[in-house]
């Protein structure tokens, strides 16, 4: 579209405006490389295959983040099982199974969009009251990965929506005509076709919890030992850094080092999320 | 339509089974935001049955243990980190939203589309640490204490950005290109193509961005709490440092029991009832789920 406004003007307001917009650009993007830069510049220099297998010590000052890494990974093991299934079974039923104004899809609907606004500290409050206290799983990596599966759930939904319903109508009249089973529909041309789109899902999920801090302090607590059931407390790794910036003096190294570990991990799913959405939106453009 | 999205009448047993028991999923989604609701004011109950709704604003000071729990100082805070970050964030978002559309390289602004979107992928509580370690010092320097309510501003700020930038970007790119070109063919100045024709095409996707970015700046936590100093005031100028209602629940929830738990939970309801207004908001303006 930068053709479609034309030359600027040499002078005057034209001339203001351009150098406005570059210089806020530039602004923006001078922040995140400084950002970016802080991390691998104070972070990089810790970061070793010993630091990410050995258990912390000093309350985190030395040593390393592997038993923190097998918490993060067994939350969001739990969260994922809990969200999958939910999420891809009210996807389907929301882009194949319902008329958009039935009474239970416009709940469906209004809850996944305020769902997708509350903030991660009231999932907090939520998980503690209710899954923490009310289902007796105390501070759990059990009660932590619940209460991510209610956050992700929204993002995943609209997800899989979204790819489901970008499978063009022939398909599913095709599928009528030769007298396929709307499972078997499902099963052998919409999932295929909408996998991923899915994937994608899964990723931007996955990312979201990864990143949550506030929703995890009450519900998985602080506990930095390996665990050894999913009953069992487990610090994520956000919830290390927030912890070893704030309440260990001394703590700044291994909090960048953790830091990096945790933005190269979610610059890895990033990609692997948009490379699958681009590959989704090829496979839709070479459709006849 | 034979096999119209609408159409559930199937003669296959099988897929009654299925659209009742993916029905019963989708239910049990609806059935999320009720629980979280009514956990919140199960939780609150105790504190809300005993006491006037209006103390917790005009209670003198925040003193839960004393039975005094004046939220006003708080409200403020949460209130002007919140409106100041959107004060910075939404002409700078608009400005990068402009950038990518109208003024970068295709493959520029490729990158700083992509750029944004791992902005907006950025932990808060690395944004929080990174704000702890480089910025506040640099505030301090100026002006001590340092963590303030300028530090939270600049953070929710950094925040919250690539969500307007982001959404008004997608809102500038469905302006039709006939607009512009008749924009064009009239002589208009590129000021007056921006601002006369794509801004205002544009303003209700760039206004559902900016309400969007205030929910999420009333609602984060983590930042906040790292950099604000945490202590409960009304800030008087940009340099004191404050607590703002998320902060305090996160600080208060280790320790507080009874009346003092559900106090944090009254102020868990209230910030949902205050995102649920923002959403409603959004909903209507684009006149569809807040997705799109």
């Amino acid at each position: 579209m930068r053709e479609l406004i034309g030359k600027p003007a040499p002078d005057g307001p034209d001339l203001a405006l351009t150098i406005a917009i570059w210089g806020g650009a530039a602004l923006v993007a001078g922040s995140f490389l400084a950002l970016l830069g802080d991390l691998l510049w104070h972070g990089a220099a810790r970061v070793s295959w010993d630091f990410l297998v050995m258990a912390p010590e000093h309350a985190g000052k030395t040593g390393g983040i592997g038993p923190i890494l097998a918490s993060t990974v067994a939350i969001l093991a739990v969260a994922l099982l809990a969200a999958l299934p939910l999420g891809l079974a009210t996807a389907i039923w929301l882009s194949n199974f319902t008329r958009g104004g039935s009474l239970l899809a416009r709940q469906v609907n209004l809850s996944l969009d305020v769902l997708a606004g509350v903030p991660s500290i009231v999932f907090g409050l939520f998980g503690n009251a209710f899954f923490s206290v009310v289902l007796g799983m105390g501070f759990s990596i059990a009660a932590g990965g619940l209460t991510l599966a209610c956050m992700i759930l929204p993002i995943f939904i609209r997800s899989v929506e979204s790819g489901l319903s970008a499978v063009p109508d022939e398909w599913r009249r095709g599928a009528a005509a030769l007298g396929l089973s709307q499972a078997a529909a499902l099963r052998h041309i919409l999932l295929p076709a909408a996998a991923p789109a899915i994937s994608a899902g899964m990723m931007l999920g996955i990312g979201r919890a990864l990143a949550e801090t506030a929703a995890l302090i009450f519900t998985s607590g602080y506990v930095d030992r390996m665990p050894e059931s999913l009953l069992d407390s487990g610090r994520a790794l956000a919830v290390h850094i927030y912890d070893l910036s704030m309440n260990v003096t001394g703590g700044d190294q291994a909090a960048y080092a953790s830091a990096l570990v945790l933005i190269v991990l979610l610059l890895a799913i990033n990609s692997v999320a948009q490379t699958l959405t681009g590959r989704f939106l090829a496979r839709r453009i070479s459709q006849p | 339509m034979i096999s119209s999205p609408n159409n559930i009448s199937s003669r296959w047993p099988a897929d009654q089974r299925l659209a009742v028991s993916l029905g019963l999923a989708a239910a049990l989604v609806a059935a999320i935001l009720g629980l979280v609701v009514a956990f919140l004011s199960k939780e609150s109950w105790p504190l809300l049955r005993d006491i006037e709704l209006t103390r917790f604003l005009t209670d003198d000071g925040w003193h839960p243990t004393e039975q005094s729990y004046g939220m006003m100082p708080m409200l403020t805070a949460t209130l002007a980190a919140s409106f100041g970050a959107l004060l910075l964030a939404a002409p700078l978002g608009l400005a990068s939203a402009l950038f990518c559309r109208f003024y970068a390289p295709p493959a520029l602004a490729r990158s700083y589309r992509r750029m944004l979107g791992l902005l907006a992928g950025i932990p808060s509580v690395v944004f929080g640490f990174w704000g702890l370690t480089v910025l506040v010092p640099l505030i301090a320097r100026w002006e001590p204490p340092g963590a303030s309510l300028l530090a939270a501003v600049l953070i929710l700020a950094l925040m919250v950005l690539p969500t307007v930038a982001l959404t008004s970007d997608t809102a500038l790119g469905a302006v039709p290109a006939n607009w512009l070109h008749g924009a064009a063919a009239l002589g208009l100045s590129r000021r007056g193509m921006l601002f006369g024709v794509a801004i205002p095409a544009a303003r209700r996707g760039i206004f559902a961005g900016i309400l969007l970015a205030a929910a999420r700046a009333l609602g984060e936590t983590m930042a906040v709490l790292m950099v604000a100093g945490n202590v409960v005031q009304s800030p008087s100028s940009l340099f004191d440092p404050v607590r703002t209602m998320t902060a305090n629940i996160a600080l208060e929830m280790a320790y507080a029991t009874g009346d003092h738990r559900a106090s944090l939970f009254v102020t868990g309801l209230l910030l949902t009832a205050l995102v649920l207004l923002l959403v409603l908001g959004t909903l209507r303006n684009t006149g569809e789920h807040g997705h799109a």
